[in-house]
């Protein structure tokens, strides 16, 4: 009797952790992500100081940030390791012999509608959510992306506002006050009290 | 108590059981990985995630409707109005917003085929050239074009270069629903054929002999615009709309008299209300006639008679005469020469077509676009003298019957993937645009007809570009051409309107010429053929979305039945879905019986456009074919038929069975005398807002409303599929429209009943009406209908676990349950879809959420901008296509906007009002202006 009962109570936990894993968005949190080209946002971001916009160019227009085409890595590779072997597959593809498909990194479930745009425009940093991308040699997931993750800020955002001109500085760190901060800076940016963040139609639709 | 024996047993049970489970787990997956393919060059002026909209038009019988074609990262989805193109200012009808779905269709044509095999351009392209040598020789001997109505200016130039080419050849023009009538009788009246250009704003009285102008006429989106413009009664006065008709259309219902006649009965009455109008009025007069005539002669210049394509020529000629007696000729009506070159008679040039063939005059047959196989007159003889042309080329979207029998057919470019030019009703051109590559490797038609003068390089880019350079000649022609295709409408190019001689006098001796128009026997059956309101002619048979549209005036959807009056029906002893066979000369047909209120007695209607036999799997064997018993002489309507009853039933699907209001204030309305002595007429007591347990809605920056004008909406649908194509809302299919399972987010119900003291066919759109106190919200266990902050109601997809307490609970019955997949995912599906909305699995509920996708866009872009949203910004779909803009969406906080003004009317009600659920839709009674010191009661007779 015992037995079974604690037996149920491993079928379920098991069932329950089965379950989360597959709702999980892939990939895992932290896992750096095979790319056709290994391309290191450490090298470009990081080490060149190329800014975000230079690549993600409609990540203040649209809510989609933006996937570079292939001639603005051309800008500077058909001059700098033009012959090198880790970038034929960007040339081929360049040249229209192939195509480059990278692989997401971070990729919200089909219901869900992200807006880049409006989180750039009210002070949400791109590191709030995607992590020091300056410092990863390849790209890989800081945040879970759960909705509970998403509500997180969306209940209280003024723990993660930063003035605007700081919207794109991979190594800007809160103040102590951040809360007093982020309270004038939500009042300043004129953003829609919680209730209006949490309902159910600014994400899903 | 039943003792049934054990299907398993116990064991057996428990073992399939976790069979399934396990199984069930495993199919489990995980979401796929996502990859993205980077543009190697991305296109000029793209931003990655927003929609382009590109300016061009779509045609049907030639007659252009400016459109603007939403793309989404190169994949066209959605079609809009041109708000610059004078056919559109914005709106479209129906069967426009289907022809997105007929671009995608997967069903379309892919390959060149001869003789049933796969073939190749280059095999066509030889033959081509070996018979271009001997037309060079002989002038074209023998070759002939048979094309639909054609106004494309290139294509025209493409032909004059033909003709010149091999003078010998021939083009015809067949378009089944053609307006070989409105050319004869404006021959008859100003010795030319010439197109009317009608000005509905300007006409305070309006007299239709059976056009149907807000529903088919070319420019009908316009007309209803223009139309409605006279029907605002804060304006204090209205025009007035007197019909005659035997089957009810949308005009019909939107008239303030309408008489039910035969269509042969037309002319008579006709000329009785010319004898009316132009000397004294006989006091045995039909009221309708009286009042009408009465009517036009208070309005002189600012009234209009106007006749339909049905109607045989004297009838328009007699129109003619009669605006140019009233004064109206450049006032409400004006004349252009033809926007569109067809034949001046479609029929004789088929025929002449089939007597050529016959005689072995044609050795090669190119069947530009049509379907004449089907199509064309059952005595015209097509199908067999198709067989005597050596050579046969059908050019056309889908392998149908035509090309079935052609030795040749060329999968053809839909409109939207190739450049081209086309004129609208008014002569305004534009230069069409291709959205996409042809998906299906189909042709230009201009490259098609280069071909055959011997020019196979030239792309129809080039052709038309050349075309328009020399147009525009030194004149800034980059610029120009630049701005054309911005705008969608080549500037300055509306036709100037004809210096008309005054009609022929048609009616000399009113007094005498009364007793001329034939009259049938009373008691003789007339059938008579229509265009299908969502299919047309047959050619959309295969797009869903308009075989599942509701057509307006018989809420059928899949198919087409022999329509009749009440009184018909019960003569002949059938009700609906009774089959009969219905004989003409001595073809006959068999067909399910529908009664439609309002037809004239004694008379028969077939939609023509169904009953197709190589339409595609969507569109093959939908309803029975009209065609069957259409002639060449009776092309219209067709006396002396037999109906006999068969001893056998057809189902119709139907999306409401029950017409009457039985006495419920659902739709209010009222003359426009009761509203100028109240105009608080549509005011009951239930209106008042009751006090509620239920706590307030709270107020945020926005609060959504809608106000919909029933004196205004016509009726058309095109709010039903605009709204389908903008919300991925998938079609059913016939069988589970018979269980009651259709997606549609917003309807327009159809009720015959007693409005403003006569019967009258009454519209009424129904979307969700976005409750405050909504009852959805109470009894979902799963809190997946809920409301967000500025007042919308929402329906959570992935919260709903399908109980459809919330459909139960709703009043109104908008709730949509997908109780099967009906969404595809083929390739073309997932291309169409709006990629701002969900594509929604089985077992959910859905419904209108205002084009919460449009809402978000418009607060994100203005809060991007730090600044509120503008009035008129968010725009939802139903508002946009809608002819007649009789919806209104917008802020309710906004003390200037539209919406609050709309509802600030006195003819604001809410629907069921008395149950306190405080809808953020809201309506505005119908007002209609039936001729004062009339009886009511008239109005029902004549009916």
């Amino acid at each position: 009797m015992k037995v079974g009962a604690i037996g149920a109570v491993i079928v379920v936990i098991a069932a329950i952790l089965a379950w989360r894993r597959s709702v999980a968005p892939r990939p895992a949190v932290g896992a750096p992500v095979d790319q056709p080209v290994p391309f290191s946002h450490k090298h470009h971001a990081g080490d060149d100081g190329i800014d975000c916009r230079y690549c993600h160019t409609s990540v203040e227009t649209s809510a989609f940030a933006g996937i570079p085409p292939l001639s603005t890595c051309m800008t500077c590779h058909s001059q700098l390791f033009t012959d090198a072997p880790l970038l034929a597959p960007l040339r081929a593809s360049f040249a229209g012999q192939q195509t480059l498909a990278w692989q997401r990194v971070h990729d919200l479930p089909d219901f869900v509608y992200f807006d880049h745009s409006i989180h750039i425009a009210k002070g949400v940093g791109c590191s709030t959510c995607h992590g020091a991308v300056d410092t990863m040699p390849l790209t890989s997931r800081v945040a879970s992306l759960h909705m509970q993750w998403c509500l997180d800020c969306h209940r209280e955002p003024e723990r993660y506002l930063r003035p605007k001109s700081q919207v794109f500085n991979m190594k800007w760190q809160a103040p102590p006050d951040q809360r007093v901060l982020g309270k004038k800076l939500r009042a300043i940016y004129h953003i829609h009290p919680s209730s209006v963040l949490t309902s159910c139609s600014t994400c899903h639709r | 108590m039943l003792d049934l024996p054990p299907i398993v047993d116990r064991r057996s049970f428990m073992k399939l059981m976790s069979a399934s489970i396990a199984l069930a787990g495993g199919a489990c997956t995980r979401a796929p990985l996502e990859p993205i393919v980077p543009y190697a060059r991305q296109p000029e002026g793209m931003v990655q995630g927003e929609p382009l909209f590109f300016a061009t038009a779509l045609t049907r019988g030639g007659y252009a409707h400016g459109v603007l074609v939403e793309s989404n990262m190169g994949r066209p989805t959605k079609i809009e109005g041109n708000p610059a193109h004078p056919a559109s200012l914005g709106s479209t009808g129906p069967l426009e917003q289907g022809r997105i779905l007929e671009l995608w269709d997967p069903d379309r044509s892919r390959v060149i085929q001869h003789l049933g095999q796969i073939d190749s351009w280059e095999n066509l392209a030889s033959l081509i050239r070996s018979r271009g040598q001997r037309w060079q020789a002989d002038g074209g001997e023998g070759l002939r074009i048979l094309a639909g109505g054609v106004s494309s200016p290139t294509l025209l130039a493409q032909w004059r270069l033909l003709l010149e080419k091999y003078p010998r050849a021939r083009i015809h023009h067949y378009e089944p629903v053609n307006r070989d009538n409105v050319y004869a009788g404006a021959r008859a009246s100003f010795g030319r054929p010439l197109e009317p250009v009608y000005h509905f704003d300007r006409a305070r009285v309006i007299v239709s002999l059976e056009a149907d102008f807000l529903g088919g006429l070319p420019g009908h989106v316009r007309y209803a615009r223009d139309f409605s413009r006279g029907r605002r009664p804060e304006a204090r006065s209205m025009n007035r709309l007197y019909v005659v008709e035997c089957m009810p259309s949308i005009t019909g219902a939107a008239a303030d008299h309408r008489l039910a006649r035969r269509s042969s009965e037309i002319h008579s009455l006709a000329l009785r209300l010319a004898a009316a109008t132009t000397g004294p009025v006989s006091a045995d007069a039909l009221p309708w006639v009286r009042s009408a005539a009465a009517d036009l002669q208070q309005h002189h210049g600012a009234s209009l008679v106007l006749a339909g394509d049905e109607q045989p020529p004297e009838v328009h000629a007699l129109a003619h005469h009669l605006n140019e007696v009233l004064g109206n000729r450049g006032a409400t009506v004006d004349f252009i020469a033809l926007p569109v070159t067809t034949a001046q008679s479609n029929r004789d040039s088929l025929a002449q077509l089939v007597e050529d063939m016959r005689h072995g005059r044609v050795d090669t047959l190119l069947i530009l676009g049509g379907n004449p196989l089907y199509d064309s007159p059952v005595d015209a003889g097509f199908a067999e003298a198709l067989r005597s042309a050596s050579v046969s080329i059908h050019f056309g979207l889908h392998h149908n019957e035509t090309s079935r029998h052609c030795t040749w057919h060329v999968p053809a470019a839909h409109e939207l993937e190739t450049w081209s030019d086309a004129t609208a009703y008014d002569g305004t051109v534009t230069i069409q645009q291709p959205l996409i590559a042809p998906l299906y490797g189909g042709r230009p038609v201009h490259e098609m007809l280069a071909a055959l003068t011997g020019d196979f390089d030239s792309t129809a880019h080039s052709l038309v570009r050349n075309y328009w350079m020399g147009v525009f000649g030194n004149q800034q022609p980059e610029e120009r051409w630049a701005n054309c295709l911005r705008s969608g409408v080549v500037s300055e190019s509306t036709a100037r309107y004809e210096n008309t001689q005054a009609a022929k006098a048609v009616v000399g001796d009113a007094g005498a010429t009364a007793a001329v128009g034939t009259v049938p026997d009373p008691k003789e059956i007339e059938l008579a053929f229509r265009p299908d309101p969502t299919l047309w002619d047959g050619r959309y048979a295969n797009v869903a979305w308009l075989q599942e549209l509701p057509k307006p005036m018989t809420q059928l959807t899949w198919d087409n039945a022999a329509f009749m009056s009440d009184a018909l029906a019960q003569q002949l002893q059938v009700t609906n879905e009774d089959v009969v066979e219905l004989e003409v000369g001595n073809r006959t047909l068999r067909a399910p019986v529908w009664v439609v209120p309002h037809h004239a007695e004694h008379a028969l209607t077939l939609y023509l456009g169904s009953g197709r036999t190589a339409a595609g799997p969507v569109g093959t064997g939908h309803g029975v074919n009209a065609f069957a018993l259409r002639t060449q002489n009776a092309p219209w309507f067709a006396g002396g038929v037999k109906v006999r009853k068969l001893n056998e039933r057809y189902r119709l699907a139907t999306v409401q069975s029950h017409h009457r209001l039985e006495g419920r204030p659902i739709i209010r309305a009222g003359t426009l005398a009761d509203y100028l002595h109240d105009p608080q007429f549509a005011r009951q007591e239930s209106d008042r807002r009751a006090a509620s347990l239920y706590p307030d809605v709270p107020r945020a920056e926005y609060a959504w409303g809608m106000s919909i004008d029933l004196a205004s909406c016509i009726g058309c649908g095109a709010c039903t599929i605009a709204c389908q194509a903008e919300n991925n809302i998938p079609t059913v299919g016939k069988s589970e429209v018979i269980a009651g399972r259709e997606l549609h987010w917003i309807r327009v119900d159809r009720y015959e009943d007693a409005a403003a003291g006569a019967q009258r066919t009454l519209f009424q759109p129904v979307p969700c009406m976005q409750c405050e106190h909504a009852p959805c919200e109470l009894v979902c266990p799963v809190e997946a209908s809920v409301h967000d902050a500025e007042g919308i109601n929402v329906q959570v997809y992935n919260r709903c676990v399908g109980t459809r307490f919330c459909s139960n609970n709703c009043p109104y019955k908008v709730r949509r349950f997908n109780f099967l997949s009906y969404s595809k995912e083929d390739a073309q599906s997932a291309a169409l879809h709006n990629p701002e909305v969900t594509v929604r699995m089985r077992g959910v509920m859905e419904k209108c959420n205002y084009c919460l996708q449009r809402v978000v866009r418009g607060r994100i872009s203005a809060d991007r901008d730090d600044r509120a949203l503008r009035d008129g910004e968010v725009v939802t779909a139903c508002q946009a296509v809608c002819p007649t803009q009789a919806i209104v969406f917008g802020d309710l906080n906004d003390p200037h906007s539209e919406v609050r003004a709309a509802k600030g009317s006195s003819r604001t009600y809410t629907l069921l009002g008395e149950l306190n659920t405080r809808p953020r839709t809201t309506y505005l009674a119908r007002v209609v202006n039936p001729a004062t010191g009339r009886d009511p009661s008239e109005d029902g007779g004549e009916r």
